[in-house]
């Protein structure tokens, strides 16, 4: 390890380990009552004990998180595409777009239980789509705008097709700006897919075992979900940033 | 056939604040095999002569054809091969991809492409950068791979929009050089933009000089330094007395010649 990537690592993790200390000295000083605060030592005893739960629940929410990204990406970067050329189908999705950006996942949640049933899964996914959305289509469109005049000069005297041009220069130049927003999304499909969850329905993700350890004053274990949930925002996180630089590695970047 | 035929070939931009008359009565003929020169002050409608002959845009009046044929048929047919003042390499292409771009787009096969990219990459020099991207290689490297590019099909005419117009004066002065070389090398006809006289003089038998509002060719000037053109012909008394007539024929004026002092 060389001493720029110690320095990278270490200060961050030391930094994180004073904090925990601090927490712990404050809670076990000032005699903090468990339900206000539980300490880092009790949270950590509380994820040994329930780890297979916490783990089962980071899959069930980890899922509906997946599907709806992968939904919500495919739908906007095809109607981003379609909307980049055709002005028409700009002036009508650009709109939504900006409706669904602002669009309260609150509100949105339990009007989706009552549509689709309590027992499904498909009104977390779609939460997570339409969350989703707005970030991808908003970068993805730019993206497909930014191609340079000069490209489009050179494509147009080697008399090339639209669809040649899409290929070779116009989806390749966007794909940074595709991963600009999917790293976006990502994060705030992970909080939509755990917010979904405190309105009903089934009881196996992160968002349920948070609301219910919490309304069982088993404050310690709701914290114990807590830290599952932040893994998991980390895990989704790191993936697309993983997948962004890959794709930026094969193009040179 | 010559390369490029215009005749009365004038060009009208309409935008919101009146008519721009960018070209008027253009009257120019380039053989195949020649090496012509468009020389004048910004906004002389150069460029976008150049830019009508590649049927980037279309003239408003006039007649133009390219080996005969209408421009667009021209492009169509991918008689010429073009460079711009901006290298214009997709940055995430290696070097090798980006010159084999317009024969990928022809549907050339894989190992005739390859082959053909390297036989250009050796011609501008650039053999060992062939799995380079853009962003590793200098300005004037880049714009050795457009050039290269715009071989890639062997064009019988090359169009060229100041293509070193952003490179430092010894690139600039190499490049020429190698300019030179290729062209012998390919026959093919060439017609090159540029706002400087030493570079038109160089490179071509003919300077054709532009003035502005509205654009038009205000004088003809015939180089002919002769086939063979190395770096001492930068020095030749030819050369500066070349350079001297393009200068009088931009100004419109004799230009009063003064004391030299050589020291």
């Amino acid at each position: 390890m060389t001493a720029s990537a110690v320095r990278r690592w270490v200060a961050p993790v030391v930094l994180g380990v004073l904090a925990l200390l601090l927490w712990q000295a404050f809670v076990v000083g000032a005699g903090i009552k468990p339900y206000l605060l539980p300490s880092p030592t009790a949270i950590v005893e509380q994820l040994v004990l329930v780890l297979p739960l916490v783990w089962s629940a980071a899959l069930a929410t980890g899922m509906n998180v997946l599907v709806g990204l992968v939904v919500g990406s495919v739908v906007a970067v095809g109607a981003a595409v379609v909307a980049a050329r055709s002005r028409m189908a700009d002036t009508l999705l650009s709109p939504t777009a900006a409706a669904l950006s602002v669009m309260p996942i609150v509100a949105l949640a339990p009007a989706l239980n009552t549509m689709f049933g309590t027992t499904s899964t498909t009104p977390r996914r779609l939460v997570v789509s339409v969350v989703v959305f707005a970030p991808v289509f908003v970068n993805m469109l730019r993206g497909l705008r930014q191609v340079q005049p000069v490209h489009r000069d050179l494509l147009k005297a080697y008399a090339a097709t639209p669809r040649q041009i899409t290929r070779t220069v116009t989806i390749p130049g966007a794909l940074p700006y595709l991963f600009t927003g999917l790293r976006i999304a990502s994060s705030t499909a992970v909080i939509a897919a755990i917010v979904a969850e405190y309105f009903g329905g089934l009881q196996n993700g992160l968002g349920s075992r948070i609301t219910s350890a919490a309304s069982n004053s088993a404050y310690a274990r709701a914290w114990a979900f807590v830290l599952g949930a932040i893994l998991l925002g980390l895990v989704f996180y790191l993936a697309t940033l993983a997948l962004e630089r890959t794709v930026a590695r094969r193009q040179g970047g | 056939m010559s390369a490029v035929e215009a005749r009365g070939v004038g060009k009208v931009f309409s935008s919101r604040s009146g008519d721009v008359v960018a070209l008027e009565g253009i009257d120019l003929t380039v053989a195949a095999g020649e090496f012509v020169a468009l020389i004048g002050p910004s906004g002389c409608g150069k460029s976008t002569l150049l830019r009508l002959i590649a049927d980037l845009d279309a003239p408003t009046t006039g007649e133009l054809t390219v080996f005969g044929k209408t421009p667009q048929q021209a492009r169509e047919a991918q008689d010429y091969g073009i460079a711009f003042q901006q290298a214009g390499l997709l940055p995430w292409r290696t070097v090798t991809a980006n010159v084999e771009l317009p024969l990928e787009l022809h549907g050339v096969g894989k190992a005739e492409r390859a082959g053909r990219a390297r036989e250009l990459l050796s011609l501008v020099g650039l053999d060992d950068f062939a799995g380079h991207f853009p962003h590793q290689l200098s300005g004037g490297m880049q714009q050795r791979v457009a050039i290269a590019r715009s071989l890639a099909e062997r064009p019988s005419l090359l169009l060229m929009d100041e293509p070193f117009g952003a490179l430092d004066e010894m690139t600039r002065e190499r490049m020429q050089t190698e300019l030179v070389r290729i062209c012998a090398e390919s026959g093919a006809a060439v017609v090159f933009v540029t706002h400087s006289i030493p570079e038109a003089v160089f490179l071509s038998q003919r300077v054709v000089v532009m003035s502005p509002r509205p654009g038009r060719i205000s004088a003809v000037v015939p180089v002919n330094l002769g086939d063979v053109r190395g770096e001492g012909l930068r020095e030749d008394a030819s050369f500066f007395a070349a350079v001297t007539a393009v200068r009088e024929a931009l100004h419109g004026t004799p230009v009063t010649a003064r004391g030299v002092d050589l020291r």
